[in-house]
């Protein structure tokens, strides 16, 4: 009747898991209480888990993105806290078995549930307002994507609960992640997480591109497009390439587990390393899926404060086109010790080094930017200028590892794991972080607090060095990853200083949650009217902050790269149209809600062989695409007179202002 | 969706001249490799490398006549996103049997 699932798989011995489990439930009954208490169950209902507009989609992919920082944070300084207990032959508090699943949900959630879903939800913000569109090309897709995210981001939560997650690391390579090493229920958690939430991504990169290709603003052509839309769009074009191979590589391990297949076995044929080959196919693009769009944040961030255009848009654009390409000649470099020859290891370490040419391309752009400007010393400015050295060091240590023979002696060790903390902290994170500081105000209508972003970011920034940096070091010194208790004296003082580290990003993120609730409590001090906070250059400020929900009263005409900064020189911005004609909007929908749900039944059911709950679950996800399919009430018109009131409204608010 | 959401570009879907002249050439470039495979015109390397160029041939018939790929102003991504396509198929494709390959030569 229920497959594997026993009350055993509820973790009562493990003090830790209940004490979490505690204060998660007693968090979510605070939040049910609060919506029922204040009556915003409707609200909530109507206004945000059934839109379709992107804007909304994007702030919730945001809000699910920092929850899942703060638990795959909760992992990092659990690892770093132990791993300094542990040492000189100490046990630490965290036995190998639970410290194995912690390290392995560390890296799933960071990069998959952390890092997609922001830089996911700021594109989500940003992309259609700077095309000057109204909305994505496929807006219910949109909802049903970010669905099918979350029904991942649940069963990684509930696998807490529930049983367990893998302990293979974040990569899950078989063998170990085979059904003969790994029989119990961890792995299949991670594959159905993984698998719903991908599925999800590869329907966003789609949209999207059909989005920038289709739906941009009169007169702007492809070379006009903002920098950061280019970036999203070179990030999708990388999604809708490299996601499937993951969606396949993943079917494969499904199938070796449930079915008895040997794809990746040692014995009946099967080889392992055909795993590894496609996983980091998929893996290595995946890192400059989120590193493009943070590149494309600095851009827009330091052209806007310094008040400038950016230094070689269009190699800024040939560099991220020559990255996308690249990326995919690169993965190799993640398995070099795996035994192919000398040649083939060549010629990807020397692809993986031509890939620092571009990217150094583009950090002179950003310097070059910024010679002569007036640059304003704002919160996203110094995430820029601190990305730029951090990732500088990060890009170096890459091309270190780059060379065959230098990996053969640090791969694995905490060199590495320092190296890719390196560029997708210093690189993706401090661009996303950047991002929101910077899209805040046009998302919510008021700025973010500077004092406590300027806090949040030195706090953030001296604790990643005095993190990381041990960890090169501890690296040199042959201390490999994934290490649960330790007996080297020299490794001592490194891991306490790299735990020191962690306790000061730990500030960083206190001082973010403190910057978010002193801007909500004085938000009326920092209302922003005009909609143009910081003298932007792009289409997303040309309109009121928050926008209304069509974006755009009349689609603005483009003749310029920085088109909003066009229309201000020649005194056309704010222009009240002659008359206003009805939009085409599309409506609200449940579908996407159902569908998320019925995936999430799914896969629970699949992860725990109950079979038939599996059926329904899959019954339900077609019934509900059905009804939606077959569902001819999906659009309306906003008539003028509503357009009218709203946009007579936002000019008096400049006027005002 | 509708025309005030999208900017729509019809897509080129050719005409019955077009398609006759595209079945066309498939049949002659079909028929030609067939008669040198039957009727043993040419030595068998020979052989192999003209079908191989015929087959080609072939292809890109195909994707101008049937599937419409071309560098028209309308048509320009369609055929920049196939080249993208196949460049990283090719490349993901090619560079996996040689990582494997050279594994599998060294390790087995």
């Amino acid at each position: 009747m229920f497959g594997k699932l026993t009350l055993d798989a509820i973790p009562f011995h493990e003090p830790i898991l209940l004490f979490t489990f505690a204060a998660v439930a007693l968090g979510g009954l605070v939040v049910v209480a609060g919506l029922t208490y204040f009556r915003k169950w409707g609200y909530l209902w109507t206004e945000w888990l059934t839109s379709v507009d992107h804007k909304k989609i994007g702030v919730m992919y945001i809000t699910v993105a920092i929850v899942m920082l703060l638990r795959g944070f909760a992992d990092a300084i659990m690892m770093r806290s132990q791993q300094a207990l542990a040492t000189g032959g100490a046990a630490g508090y965290l036995p190998p078995e639970h410290y194995d699943q912690i390290f392995t949900a560390h890296g799933t959630i960071m990069i998959i549930f952390m890092a997609m879903p922001f830089m996911i939800g700021l594109m989500n913000i940003a992309v259609p307002l700077q095309i000057g569109a109204r909305d994505v090309a496929f807006p219910f897709l949109n909802s049903l994507s970010f669905w099918l995210f979350v029904s991942g981001v649940i069963l990684i939560n509930l696998s807490l609960f529930v049983g367990e997650f893998g302990r293979t690391g974040w990569v899950a390579y078989p063998p170990l992640s085979g059904i003969a090493y790994s029989p119990g229920v961890g792995v299949d958690y991670y594959i159905w997480a993984l698998q719903l939430s991908g599925i999800g991504t590869t329907l966003t990169g789609i949209n999207f591109l059909v989005t920038v290709f289709k739906m941009r603003a009169p007169g702007m052509k492809l070379m006009q497009m903002p920098i950061f839309t280019w970036t999203c769009t070179f990030a999708n074009i990388l999604i809708a390439a490299s996601f499937p191979i993951l969606t396949a590589a993943l079917g494969l391990l499904t199938l070796d587990r449930y079915l008895d297949f040997h794809f990746f076995t040692n014995e009946a044929g099967g080889n392992a390393m055909m795993y590894i080959n496609l996983f980091w196919a998929w893996g290595h693009p995946e890192v400059y899926i989120l590193v493009l769009p943070a590149f494309g944040v600095f851009s827009e961030v330091i052209s806007t404060f310094t008040g400038k255009r950016l230094f070689g848009y269009a190699a800024m654009v040939w560099a991220s086109a020559a990255i996308t390409v690249l990326g995919f000649v690169v993965w190799l470099h993640h398995f070099f010790t795996m035994g192919s020859g000398a040649n083939v290891n060549a010629f990807f370490g020397i692809a993986t080094m031509i890939i620092s040419i571009p990217t150094g391309v583009k950090l002179f752009n950003w310097l070059f930017t910024m010679y002569r400007g007036r640059l304003r010393f704002t919160t996203p400015v110094l995430w820029t200028i601190g990305f730029m050295v951090t990732f500088s060091i990060g890009g170096m240590t890459g091309v270190l590892l780059a060379v065959p023979g230098a990996d053969f002696v640090l791969h694995n060790s905490l060199f590495l794991i320092a190296h890719f903390h390196n560029t997708i902290i210093g690189g993706a994170v401090f661009g996303y972080l950047a991002g929101f500081v910077f899209w805040f105000p046009k998302a919510f209508g008021f700025t973010l607090n500077e004092k406590w972003g300027k806090a949040a970011f030195w706090f953030w920034c001296s604790g990643f060095y005095v993190a990381f940096m041990p960890l090169y070091v501890l690296g040199f010194m042959g201390m490999t990853r994934r290490l649960n208790h330790t007996d080297n004296p020299e490794w001592t003082p490194w891991l306490y200083v790299a735990f020191v580290g962690a306790v000061l990003i730990l500030c960083g993120i206190l001082c973010q949650l403190i910057q978010l609730y002193v801007s909500i409590r004085d938000r009326k001090q920092n209302l922003d009217l005009t909609g143009d906070p910081w003298n932007g250059h792009t289409l997303e400020w040309s309109t009121s902050s928050p926008p209304p929900f069509y974006n755009f009263a009349q689609l603005p005409t483009v003749h310029d790269i920085d088109s909003f900064t066009d229309m201000k020189e020649k005194g056309i911005a704010y222009q009240r149209p002659e008359k206003y004609t009805a939009i085409h909007m599309p409506k609200n929908t449940s579908a996407g809600v159902f569908m998320g749900g019925f995936a999430t039944v799914m896969g629970f059911a699949l992860i725990w062989h109950i079979w038939w709950l599996a059926a329904v679950g899959l019954l339900g996800l077609f019934a509900s695409l059905l009804s939606r399919a077959f569902d001819n009430d999906v659009d309306y018109y906003v008539q003028p007179d509503e357009i009218e009131r709203i946009e007579t409204a936002h000019l008096a608010h400049i006027k005002q202002a | 969706m509708s025309e005030s959401l999208h900017t729509e570009h019809a897509a080129s879907h050719g005409s019955v001249k077009s398609y006759m002249i595209g079945f066309l050439l498939s049949v002659v470039l079909t028929v030609i490799p067939f008669w040198l495979v039957m009727a043993h015109v040419l030595p068998k390397g020979l052989t192999l490398v003209t079908i191989f160029l015929f087959a080609i041939v072939q292809v890109l018939v195909h994707l101008k006549y049937f599937l419409h790929l071309d560098f028209s102003t309308d048509g320009r991504w369609n055929t920049l996103s196939f080249i993208f396509t196949m460049l990283v198929i090719v490349m993901l494709v090619g560079l996996s049997i040689w990582i494997i390959f050279s594994a599998n030569a060294l390790m087995m």
